[in-house]
Parts: C-alpha cells; sequence; structure tokens
C-alpha cells in the first residue's frame, strides 16, 4: 500500500500565460518502470474496449472534455481532424482494432486514464530532466532537446525543464527523454486547457498512479 | 447666425489638426481572445453537425492546420476562425440538400408501397434516405416473366446486409 501521490503545478511562460491563462501543466513523480501489465490491467482494457461503442466514438467531440482539447488544438494551430487530440486517437485506434490492445503496464495506464478521464498525459524519464517542467515557447534557433535535436521552429509550444526543451506540445519528445524499459522512475504530466475542470486532470493522475502501483491506502 | 454669416462671406472655419494615428493604442489581446472564443463557438457547432450527419459520407471537415503548436497571429487567428466559418457554411448546406434529398426518397418509398407498378425496378437503398444497413426497397415482378407480362408488381424489401461468409479456398487476402 502507498500514500496518495503528490500533484504539483508546472511553470506557464508569461506569453504563454497571456494567450491562455487557463493552461496549466499538472505533473506527478512515481517510482516504476514500464514492464508487462499485470491481468488486473488487462482486464480493465478489455472492459474499457467493451464499453467503448462507434456511437461513443463519433459522439465524442461533443463532450465537454474531448471538445475543450479540440478547441486548443485550433487556437494552437493544429487541425485536429488531421492530427488527432489523444484522446480521439484512442478512441479511433479502439474502432480500427476492435479493441484497445495491452503493450505494457506505462502504456495501458496511459489508455486508461485518457480515455476514462479525457486528459492526455505524458510520461518522461525522470533521470533525464533537470527540475520542473513547464510550458514555454521555443526561442528562436533552438533545437529540441538541446545540441544534437531537430530544430525547432520559431514560438512552438515546448515542454521544458530548466534547461531545454523535453516534447514539442502533442507532438514528438526529445530523443532519450521517453520512457524506456530501463526507466525506474517516471515523470507524469497532464496537460490542461480552457474548460478542463481541476478534478479530472487530478484523476487522469491518480488513475495513471494507482493502475501502475496499485490502490493507496 | 454669426457663424452662418461668416461661412457665407468665404472666411474659412479654423481646421483642428487630425492625428496621424489613434492617441491609443488598440488592443490586440482583445481581439485575439474574441476571435479565440468564435473559434470555440465555431468548433462546438461544427462537431453537432459532424454528429448530426453521420453516417452520411462525402463531407470534408478539414480546416488547414497552421503548423501548430504555437501562438498564432492576429491574422492567423482571423484565418482558422473563417475557415470553420466557411466549413460550417458549407456543410450545412450540404447536408440540408441530402436532406431535402432524403425526404423525397422517403415519400417515393411509401408511394412505392402504395403503387409499385406506377415504379417498376425503382430501388431505393438504406444510404439514399440517409440510414446506415443494407436493407433496400425494390419493385420487383410477381412470378418472374408472367408478372412482367400481367403487371404484377410488388415492393421487395431486403432482409439487411449479407452475412459474413468465409472466403473461398485459395483466395488471398492481404
Amino acid at each position: 500500500m502507498r500514500a496518495e501521490p503528490e500533484l504539483d503545478v508546472g511553470w506557464i511562460a508569461e506569453e504563454l500565460r497571456e494567450e491562455f491563462p487557463e493552461l496549466r501543466l499538472v505533473t506527478t513523480t512515481i517510482d516504476g518502470s514500464p514492464g508487462r501489465s499485470p491481468i488486473e490491467v488487462k482486464q480493465r482494457l478489455r472492459v474499457l474496449s467493451d464499453r467503448y461503442t462507434g456511437q461513443k466514438a463519433i459522439a465524442l467531440r461533443q463532450q465537454p472534455i474531448p471538445w475543450a482539447y479540440r478547441v486548443f488544438f485550433r487556437q494552437v494551430g493544429i487541425d485536429p481532424d488531421e492530427h488527432r487530440t489523444p484522446v480521439e486517437a484512442y478512441a479511433l485506434e479502439r474502432m480500427r482494432a476492435g479493441g484497445f490492445e495491452s503493450r505494457n503496464v506505462l502504456d495501458d495506464a496511459l489508455t486508461i486514464a485518457t480515455v476514462e478521464t479525457g486528459v492526455p498525459v505524458i510520461a518522461f524519464d525522470d533521470e533525464r530532466l533537470d527540475g520542473p517542467l513547464g510550458l514555454r515557447l521555443s526561442w528562436p534557433g533552438e533545437r529540441l532537446g538541446g545540441e544534437g535535436g531537430r530544430p525547432l521552429s520559431s514560438r512552438q509550444v515546448v515542454v521544458a525543464d530548466a534547461e531545454r526543451s523535453v516534447a514539442v506540445l502533442f507532438a514528438d519528445f526529445a530523443e532519450g527523454h521517453g520512457i524506456h524499459p530501463r526507466s525506474t522512475r517516471m515523470r507524469l504530466a497532464a496537460v490542461q486547457v480552457k474548460g478542463v475542470p481541476d478534478v479530472s486532470v487530478d484523476e487522469a493522475l491518480w488513475t495513471i498512479v494507482e493502475t501502475i502501483l496499485g490502490p493507496a491506502e | 447666425m454669426a457663424e452662418v454669416s461668416e461661412l457665407r462671406a468665404g472666411v474659412p472655419a479654423p481646421v483642428p489638426p487630425m492625428p496621424l494615428r489613434p492617441a491609443v493604442q488598440p488592443d490586440e489581446a482583445a481581439a485575439r481572445r474574441t476571435l479565440r472564443e468564435q473559434i470555440a463557438r465555431l468548433e462546438s457547432e461544427l462537431g453537432a453537425l459532424f454528429c448530426s450527419t453521420f453516417p452520411r459520407t462525402g463531407f470534408d471537415w478539414a480546416v488547414p492546420a497552421r503548423g501548430g503548436p504555437r501562438v498564432l497571429s492576429l491574422a492567423e487567428l482571423a484565418e482558422i476562425r473563417d475557415g470553420l466559418a466557411t466549413r460550417l457554411y458549407h456543410n450545412r448546406k450540404l447536408l440540408g440538400d441530402r436532406t431535402y434529398v432524403e425526404e423525397l426518397n422517403r415519400r417515393r418509398i411509401e408511394e412505392m408501397l402504395l403503387n409499385p407498378a406506377e415504379y417498376k425496378w425503382v430501388r431505393i437503398q438504406n444510404e439514399d434516405i440517409g440510414e446506415r444497413g443494407c436493407k433496400q426497397w425494390h419493385v420487383q415482378p410477381r412470378f418472374g416473366i408472367l408478372g412482367m407480362l400481367m403487371n404484377w408488381w410488388r415492393v421487395r424489401i431486403s432482409s439487411g446486409c449479407p452475412l459474413a461468409m468465409p472466403a473461398p479456398a485459395g483466395l488471398q487476402i492481404s
């Protein structure tokens, strides 16, 4: 048995906060590695697959939380019908594959949390991060993950630690900053946009922690 | 009266100097906020329309991306707003046209059922009335050639989609 996870609110750069005052990044850190999923998690995925019908997938964009992320995608210049929001991407995958397939305990936990709450969560290898995570705009000439990374276009919204950008928001990770089989400590980050209640964000993170580590005391 | 008489006398009235630009800077933040709210409202309407069109196909929902995620300029936000509004307008119009035709097809099915001989060989499918499935209404003669000669017509309603069958031996499915 373990204690409830502590949730931290990440920093948001001033110019980004002026544009999106409700944008938040909520993080938590857990000890764990992405091994195989236990039978209970696989069973939960199966139940989730059965509950997720085509009709529900179609009506997804009318639900408040998926709609809020679609709106945010539009407002930052992404077409959500071309680059799907995370919850819609899971729904599409469910329709294509006929169910949510189990991959490993972390991916399964991310799937369960995102599908149940609608809130996207990303996971980083905590040992590769320096300081707290936050959101900011990329600097001129900046590269994703520092020297050797791919160049970022100007004023892109990135997830960054104290030293460098570690991911483009809702896109790719910097090399080596995602979770790999030898990761032992993970930093989970949930992105909250306007229209998404705090409780949904907290629930998304708690769901992942509970799925990976088991229920709290 | 004194002013009027002065003007009539051809004495020009003093003209205040025109400022080259407004004394206050336009509040771009407010304009951006308004555009973001409009985008949110249009996205909501587009989502509702998307659900209304299902299961019909042939609608285009794409509004070009702007290389995000990034903070967009005022002009780019306005372009997205306009793109959404245009998409909404076209898809609403298309749905209106489709539902009009579907309503005509529904009426035609009723007429076919009442008087099949007037609609020889006419076939209307579920898709033609905006519904899912493979059901179809097909006007056919009773007893084949005899029905054609005797002008005995009826509407055959199919029982739905064909059942899934195993692939024939030797057929490779990629």
